[in-house]
This record gives C-alpha cells, structure tokens and sequence, in this order.
C-alpha cells in the first residue's frame, strides 16, 4: 500500500517538471496557435544559460534564475519580433517548419559550442533533502519544490490572463486578432510578450531539469514530446489541464517504472493514447474554441 | 477649415483586384452620414480602409487634417477613429464587461464610460458578466456598439449593424444614435437597409462597382435617382 502511494506521489511531483515544460508550449498555442517545435530545445538552451551563468559567476543554480529568466525573456521576444511573427497568418505549415528548423538550429549551435558531452548544475544538499511523511514513505525536498513552482506558475499565469489588462488583450488576441487591433491591441508586440512569458517559464523549467538530471544538446525533442502530451492530455488552452495533464503522465510513468524499469516512458505514452482514444479534446478542454 | 475626417480619390486593392475607384467622402463633428449600395459596391472596403485594416495612401485619408492612410488600426483607433466590425466580432472568452473594458483599454479620454453605456443600453448592465454567446444578436450588437463608444471616438464606423436583425431590435439600435451623436461624434453608417439609412443620415453616399454615384441630402434625392445609382440602371 505504501509502496503504490509511493510511487503515485513521486510520479505527482515529476508531473510537475512536465507541466513546467508543458506551460509555456499551451500559452503559446492558446494565444496564438503557433506550434513550436523548437519548445524542448528552447528548454535545453535556457539549461545552458544557465550552466554559462553558474560557471561564470559561481551562484548556485536555484540563484541562476535571475540571469536565465530576463535573458530567456529577451531570447523570446527578439525570437518573436524578428522571425517567428513573420511566420503567422500563412496556414499551419510555415510556423512548423521554421520551428523545426530552429529546432536543428539550436542543437546544432550547442553542440558546437558545448560539445555533446552531458552536463548537470549541481543544487547541493537541495538534491537530497527530504522530508519524511511515514515510517516508509518520504518526498525529496527538491521535487516538492519543484511541484509547488509549477502550481504557483500556473496559477501566476491563471491570475495574469484572467485579471490583468494584459491577460485580457492575450484572450481577445486569441479570439479574434483583427478585431484586436481595431481595440488598440498591437500584436506584434503582444505575441512577442507572450513568447518572452513562455520562455520566462522554460527557464524554470530548464533549472530543475538541469539539477534533476543530465542533459546534453540532443534531449529537447523528448521533452517537447512530454510537453505535447501533457498539453493535449489536459486540453489545448487550458492551464490548468495542462497541469492535470503533467501529473497523469508523471504518474504514468512511475507506475510504468514500478512494473518494469524499461516501461517508465512506454507506460507515459500509453496513458496519452488512451486519453486521446477515450477523449480526444483532452480531459478539460476550454468550453469555447 | 477641414472636415474631421476626409478621403480624397481613395483606391484600394485587394491583391491585383482593385476594389475602390478614387472616392472622396467628408465628415464633419456630429455629422451623420450613411453609405448604401448594392453587396460588394466596396463600402465595407471603404470602411476597412479608414480603420486600418486595409492599406491605403497616407494623403489619401485625412483626420484632423493629418494625413493617417496606412497607418495601423491599433493607432487610428488610438486617435479617436472606431469601428464596429459587420458580424459584431465580440471576443468569446471575455465576458461583456472584459469586451467593454477593451474599448476603454484604447485609453482615449471623453464622454464614455461603463456607467454611462450601461444608461445608454441598461441591458448590458444585466448581462455584464454574460459570455456574449449567450445574448441575442440585438443584445450582442449593443455590445459591440458599446466596446467601440468605450474608446470614446470623434469617428464612429458601423458596418451593417441591422445585418440580420428583427426591425423592433434595428429600431431600438438606431434610437440610441442621438445620444451619440449629441456628444459630437461623427458616425458613418454603411447599411443596405436604404430606408433606415435614409432616416438617420444628414447626407448619404450611394456606392456602385467601388465609385460613389450619388451623394445628397435624403430630402434632395429622390426615390429615382437611388434606385439607379443604387443598381446602375
């Protein structure tokens, strides 16, 4: 009994990294219907800024977060502004392609730059802290952690959409982009906002997975992979379905490692094609779309 | 002194196709005037390309005689310019009052406020918190109306605003237009309901194959001359 609850939380806790990953990918399909490919190695990408920051400066990786995040803020915009608007309004398949392409682009870049050895930002005890909740049942201190900030980003993201003048022209944008303008909305400049936001987050992201595990400049095409499932597991343009939708696959996963250490991500993927079978909008998709 | 917002030999394109043919048309503060004509004589082209939506030669359209042809709609609107799109485009995941506060959001100072909207149309008080699927196309027009009076225009643009409505709900529309015109506003009507236009209009622009072909007060045009501008025969 312990044992499954066990592995049930831990499986909880790792959805939350899914659902760091997920956040800025649904944000950006909400507000713009743009597909990004390039989302898991934006996510390598910030891990490596990040990596640049600690090294150069000697501050842990937790503390990395106030170089990552306003640089990964300017990547997003800049990245936006300059190419990625130009790529909208042209059908579905232009902003897949040059997202693919800057997919290449990026892990080609690092690989260069960094070579393809696999690196880790070291958190120091945080890694290995836990609390324990039972005689045989404990949670790490760093999964926790990482669980909480992606509620507590989700629920930022929530409040910023539904109760600011900035959140209002986002939905408005997503709704209807040529009425937007007539009310004053310039959307070059707001979707930009919205991929510096998005990329604020894979920022986040990128720190915990970097301290969580090895990464190298050829992991982001599996973590846009988890992205896409808890997406689409939780409902395209809903937050906080995505965050349900990180959970299941985390959880999927664990139960899968539990049975067999080789089913850990067969088992994640297995979860995502039953929901798509059973309810292929997702599990809370927005009521209007 | 210069009209509040003019066009002078006014083209526009859509690709090769050119679908306006020079046309000059002048407002002045509190001037009603309603344009007419036939399904794609190019007055929703006409209106499109004051708002920005489409492009257009920077002289071309004037407004308080400056030169604004071309600019972007997020900017016209800015300058007191608005428009109330055919179809009423309300954005379905705000609420009435979020679709409001977008107009107000432009952060044009003046007469409008939710207060005094919700007088003018004490419907939309009701429905505030609605989602505007769920009101009726008349409730759903006064909220459209009422998003585009929130950026507190001198010029307001209504494209088609009776499109599809029964004639009680189009004449409780066009009875809230005093009350926007008494604040001095300038208000284009293109409309293809000729009677209406006529009751409202001080004057009246008849549009056909992207060329004005009439143009006069409603008392100075007679049935005759509407009908063959209006059909080209």
């Amino acid at each position: 009994m312990t044992a499954a609850l066990d592995t049930v939380l831990q499986g909880t806790l790792l959805g939350g990294l899914y659902a760091l990953f997920a956040a800025g990918l649904s944000l950006i399909f909400g507000i713009m219907r743009l597909v990004n490919i390039a989302h898991g190695d934006l996510i390598v990408l910030a891990a490596y800024v990040a990596l640049v920051a600690v090294q150069a400066s000697g501050i842990g990786p937790i503390e990395s977060l106030v170089i990552v995040v306003p640089v990964m803020f300017a990547v997003g915009y800049g990245l936006q502004r300059g190419l990625l608007n130009s790529t909208l309004d042209r059908g579905i398949l232009p902003p897949l392609l040059v997202t693919f392409g800057l997919s290449i682009i990026i892990q080609n870049a690092l690989l260069e730059g960094f070579s393809a050895d696999s690196r880790k930002l070291q958190a120091g005890a945080l890694e290995i802290a836990s609390l324990r909740l039972g005689p045989d049942l404990a949670v790490g201190w760093f999964p926790l952690l990482i669980f909480l900030t992606a509620v507590a980003v989700i629920a930022g993201l929530q409040v910023l959409l539904y109760r600011t003048r900035v959140g209002r022209a986002f939905r408005a944008v997503s709704d209807d982009p040529e009425a937007a303008r007539l009310y004053g909305v310039d959307n070059r400049h707001l979707f930009a906002l919205a991929m510096a936001l998005a990329l604020a987050v894979v920022s986040i992201a990128a720190v915990f997975l970097a301290v969580r595990t090895n990464f190298d400049p050829a992991v982001g095409p599996a973590r846009l992979l988890f992205a896409f499932e808890a997406v689409i597991i939780g409902g395209l343009g809903s937050l906080w379905g995505t965050l349900a939708g990180g959970v299941i696959l985390g959880v999927a996963q664990s139960v899968g490692a539990k049975i067999d250490p080789a089913w850990q991500l067969l088992a994640g993927h297995v979860a995502f094609l039953l929901v798509l079978v059973l309810r292929p909008r997702g599990l809370f998709p927005r009521a209007v779309d | 002194m210069a009209p509040l917002l003019e066009t002078r030999g006014l083209t526009a394109f859509y690709g090769d196709f050119q679908a306006l043919f020079g046309i000059d048309v002048a407002i002045d503060r509190g001037e009603t005037i309603a344009i007419i004509g036939a399904n794609g004589a190019g007055k929703s082209t006409f209106l499109r390309v004051i708002c920005g939506l489409l492009g257009a030669e920077p002289d071309r359209v004037r407004h308080r005689d400056e030169a604004i042809g071309g600019l972007p709609a997020n900017r016209i609107v800015a300058r007191g310019i608005a428009m109330v799109l055919e179809g009423r485009r309300l954005f379905a995941s705000l609420s009435v009052e979020e679709n409001l506060r977008m107009g107000a959001d432009v952060g044009r100072k003046g007469p409008w406020s939710l207060e005094r909207l919700y007088r003018l149309f004490p419907i939309l008080a009701e429905r505030r918190r609605a989602s505007p699927a769920t009101l009726s196309g008349g409730q759903q027009q006064m909220a459209a109306i009422g998003r585009a009076l929130m950026t507190n225009p001198d010029v307001l643009l209504c494209d088609e605003v009776s499109l599809g409505l029964a004639p009680v709900v189009i004449r409780e529309l066009y009875a809230a237009l005093p009350a926007i015109r008494a604040e001095g506003t300038a208000i284009v009507v293109v409309e293809q309901d000729i009677n209406q236009a006529l009751q409202v209009a001080d004057r009246v622009y008849c549009f056909m194959e992207g060329r004005v072909t009439l143009t006069g007060t409603p008392k100075a045009l007679s049935r005759e001359q509407i009908r063959a501008a209006y059909f080209g025969m």
